[in-house]
């Protein structure tokens, strides 16, 4: 085997005390794609971080052909051939292709920027990739898969020795995945070692000759491709073993029969071009509807759309027969929906205010009487919550921020609970938090499900999610692969479901190509 | 002019065609917004001083004309500076400060030549930029605190080296000196050649060299021109130097036009005229999106629109600021309503 032209050994990184990645190991090659899989927080990010310079190690090492290095800022990373292309790539609008495609390492004749020969380059150097477009225009003007190409293309110029590519196929349309595809193998002809990071698996398996799986922070495997099946790819993203996963059935225990009524929730026909596909959900009362699928399969845009935080090209969503109608969070709330978010910290809490503080903010409109609050109202509504959610803190005057991942949780519950929604949308409700904790999330999702309320749960621990569902849609690339109901609900038929339609679409893609 | 007629002749790119409508309106949306934001300014300008030759007879007359010119080259030459620190996503405050430094540190120094006094003011001037934009760049501490700081401080520095306002240094007989802002050529005045000079430079710096480039990127997305290894941290220190010696030239330029003898309260507010020439001009104040010929042409508007009031409607000055200030929220409205439409607002 040739030395890797970089090899990381033992990386670990933390960050204020929370693991972000333990003793990670990966080796690139030249002329070979690698690719980098795993759920949200599984640490994809925060190693390629690493590798370009933009975090430091706090163990472990990186070597670029033998040598070991160390590089302080992504420039020093980028001089030394490590080109990187994010997911984000809107740099300077205002600047036409040729100036974004230069920037940074422009040609200048007499310290004036050589404009002939940038739109030149560029336009040849773009045509090789099979893009074709007006280099004088301004980047701003073109759509957005044409800047991420062009940014691609720009990063590919520099002549490095390795590209890491962050999703780089996440907004654009299927042609142009072709397109990134065919400049993924020139580069590969051309020795560059390539790391891939995406979770759309068909992807992973045209253009990728070894794949690497990262969870929680750690290396879970890491082999050739060939030796993979889409089956073992996915147990081990979403976090069981194959082997075990054979003997695991059905795991849900007391499953209650389901009063027939008029569903609550009906959500159908989402559309949303490039991110939802006719996707359908109904809510029974009392009912929990889990969406399974991997990151990016368009379960958490489904909650989000439902929520109106996610504008729809067409859809119908209703509450209780009633149509809904503004695409605004603020319309649905009041229509009786209420949102965990994904991100409690970036899009739920404000840390520095008092528990009191943080539900009271949302039960203000019901509790406000001509323009005044009832302190005592707020402070009962509050007291009532935390006996209930059982929220361990030394008094509802203590800040968010001083209590465990758990505690923030269940008041942010709590805060959704106090406008008595109809319709309960649950974004990864146990994520970072205890095992206790998680116990207690579950068996209060449950509960709330049992008094009637209409549930949405979101989860990338499949576990959770047949555990604590009634029923199942499963998706995949926004599209909805099936739904499972009673004894159907198992780890197995998801992860069928979701491998089958991956080699469907490989098959698919493959016999296109065949007929070119 | 070139309209955007994306009908007619539909951008050619092979992969954005099948888009599809709603990418080729907001492609529309984009060109428009960039149309406007580039020429917008100056369209106006066109109109206004047409409409006011035509309306105010006093109005055209050549004196006139150069009396307006030379008033809006102090502001404007401050306002060249600004557009460099605003593309880059940072605004300055203390420009009207620097520019007060500048005229009293030119004049105290005009006995020790012309040469010596127009040094040390820009030294000065440049050194005021420098500190605030390492406290920027290097500290990441927000702009508008840090040359809020620097407004106030070298304001009291300025009263402080003026005997708390009591020093004001004249310049008489320093011949040398003066010409640069009482002489002419082509019966125009020398501060309006400078000013459309620093311009020249300015567009040049601006659209011309890899440092400008880099002015654009950090603005349009920070975050991303940092893992595109851009020097940013270089780049908006320097956009405070260029600020600050802007402020500077202007504040020498003033002293050399009046013989000195200025009030220690010179320029108050100076910052905000500067700030709204470059939004006017079209520059976005969100950074990333500017032009040099636009910020030219604010001023240009900001001073010819108050030389209008005064001289056709014979209104107070309180009236020509209500006007100013009126016409400084509609170019913003329109930005902002531009964008949104051309979808930049959204993610």
């Amino acid at each position: 085997m040739t030395t890797p032209v970089l090899a990381v050994t033992s990386a670990s990184k933390r960050f204020a005390g929370v693991r972000a990645l333990e003793d990670v190991s990966i080796e690139l090659h030249a002329g070979s794609v690698h690719a980098l899989v795993g759920e949200n927080g599984a640490g994809k990010s925060t190693l390629i971080k690493l590798i370009t310079g933009v975090y430091q190690l706090d163990s472990g090492s990186v070597r670029l052909r033998g040598e070991e290095v160390a590089f302080d800022s992504p420039r020093s990373a980028q001089r030394a051939g490590i080109a990187t292309i994010y997911q984000e790539v809107h740099l300077a609008p205002q600047l036409s292709v040729a100036r974004n495609f230069f920037l940074g390492r422009e040609p200048t004749r007499f310290g004036s920027l050589d404009l002939k020969r940038m739109n030149r380059n560029s336009a040849e150097a773009l045509r090789r990739y099979g893009i074709v477009a007006d280099v004088k225009r301004p980047l701003g003007e073109l759509g957005l898969g044409i800047q991420q190409m062009v940014a691609i293309a720009r990063a590919v110029e520099t002549d490095a020795s390795v590209v890491i590519m962050d999703e780089p196929t996440s907004s654009l349309e299927p042609r142009e995945v072709d397109l990134l595809l065919d400049l993924v193998a020139q580069l590969k002809a051309k020795d560059v070692a390539i790391v891939y990071v995406s979770h759309k698996l068909d992807e992973v398996f045209r253009a990728c000759d070894t794949i690497t799986v990262l969870r929680d922070g750690k290396l879970v495997s890491t082999g050739p491709t060939s030796e993979l099946t889409r089956r073992q790819l996915i147990s081990r993203m979403l976090g069981r073993d194959a082997a075990e996963l054979d003997e695991s059935g059905r795991t849900r225990l007391g499953r209650r029969e389901l009063e027939d009524g008029e569903p609550v929730l009906r959500a159908e026909h989402l559309n949303r071009r490039l991110i939802l596909e006719d996707v359908s959900v109904v809510v029974r009362p009392g009912e929990v509807v889990g969406l399974a699928g991997l990151l990016g399969s368009g379960r958490s845009e489904t909650a989000k759309a439902i929520f109106g935080a996610l504008p729809l090209d067409s859809g119908d969503i209703s509450v209780d027969g009633k149509p809904l109608t503004h695409q605004t969070p603020a319309s649905r709330i009041r229509q009786g929906v209420a949102m965990l978010p994904e991100d409690r910290k970036a899009e739920g809490l404000i840390p520095d205010m008092s528990i009191r503080d943080n539900i009271g903010l949302a039960a203000l409109p019901q509790l406000t009487r001509s323009g005044l609050v009832s302190r005592k109202r707020v402070d009962d509504i509050v007291k009532t919550f935390m006996t209930r959610l059982r929220i361990k803190a030394a008094s509802p005057l203590q800040r968010v921020s001083e209590l465990s991942g758990g505690n923030q949780q269940k008041v942010l519950l709590a805060r959704l609970l106090c406008l008595n929604p109809r319709v309960l949308l649950l974004d990864e409700p146990t994520r970072g938090i205890d095992v206790g904790a998680k116990a207690e999330v579950q068996a209060l999702v449950a509960e709330l499900a049992e008094k009637g309320m209409a549930v949405v749960l979101i989860s990338s621990e499949l576990e959770e999610v047949v555990e604590g569902s009634d029923s199942v849609v499963v998706l995949r690339d926004g599209a909805q692969l099936g739904r499972l109901v009673g004894d159907d609900i198992t780890e197995d038929k998801i992860m069928d479901l979701i491998a089958d339609a991956a080699s469907e679409q490989i098959e698919a893609s493959e016999q296109i190509e065949a007929e070119k | 002019m070139t309209a955007p007629a994306p009908a007619t002749k539909q951008p050619p790119v092979a992969v954005a065609a099948d888009h599809g409508g709603r990418e080729a309106a907001r492609a529309r949306a984009r060109a428009l917004t960039s149309l406007i934001s580039r020429n917008g300014a100056v369209a106006v300008l066109v109109l206004v001083v047409l409409l006011g030759a035509l309306l105010v007879p006093s109005f055209g007359k050549p004196d006139n004309l150069r009396n307006v010119a030379l008033a809006a080259s102090f502001i404007g030459i401050i306002a060249a500076g600004m557009t460099f620190v605003i593309i880059c996503g940072g605004i300055d405050l203390s420009v009207g400060s620097t520019y007060a430094l500048a005229t009293i540190i030119s004049a105290m120094y005009a006995p020790r030549g012309s040469f010596i006094a127009v040094g040390y003011a820009l030294l000065a001037a440049g050194l005021v930029g420098l500190i605030q934009g390492l406290i920027i760049a290097r500290l990441r501490l927000p702009a508008f605190i840090v040359t809020l700081a620097g407004l106030t401080g070298v304001r009291g520095l300025v009263y402080y080296i003026t005997n708390e306002g009591n020093d004001h240094p004249q310049i008489e007989g320093f011949r040398a000196f003066e010409t640069l802002g009482t002489g002419s050529l082509a019966t125009i005045g020398t501060p309006v050649w400078i000013m459309l000079v620093v311009f020249a430079i300015g567009w040049w710096v601006l659209n011309r060299t890899p440092f400008g480039q880099s002015v654009q990127a950090v603005g349009g997305n920070q975050g991303a021109a940092e893992l595109m290894g851009l020097p940013v941290k270089r780049t908006q220190t320097i956009v405070y130097v260029v600020s600050g010696l802007c402020a500077g030239l202007s504040g020498i330029l003033t002293t050399a036009l009046s013989g000195g003898g200025q009030e220690a309260r010179i320029g108050d507010a100076y910052e905000l005229s500067a700030i709204a020439a470059v939004v006017i001009g079209g520059t976005l104040l969100s950074g990333g999106v500017g032009s040099m010929v636009g910020t030219l042409a604010g001023v240009l508007l900001l001073f010819v629109i108050q030389n209008l009031i005064v001289q056709g409607a014979n209104l107070n000055s309180y009236v020509q600021q209500v006007v100013s200030g009126g016409f400084l929220l509609v170019v913003v409205i329109l930005q902002a309503v531009l964008s949104r439409r051309a979808g930049t607002a959204d993610t």
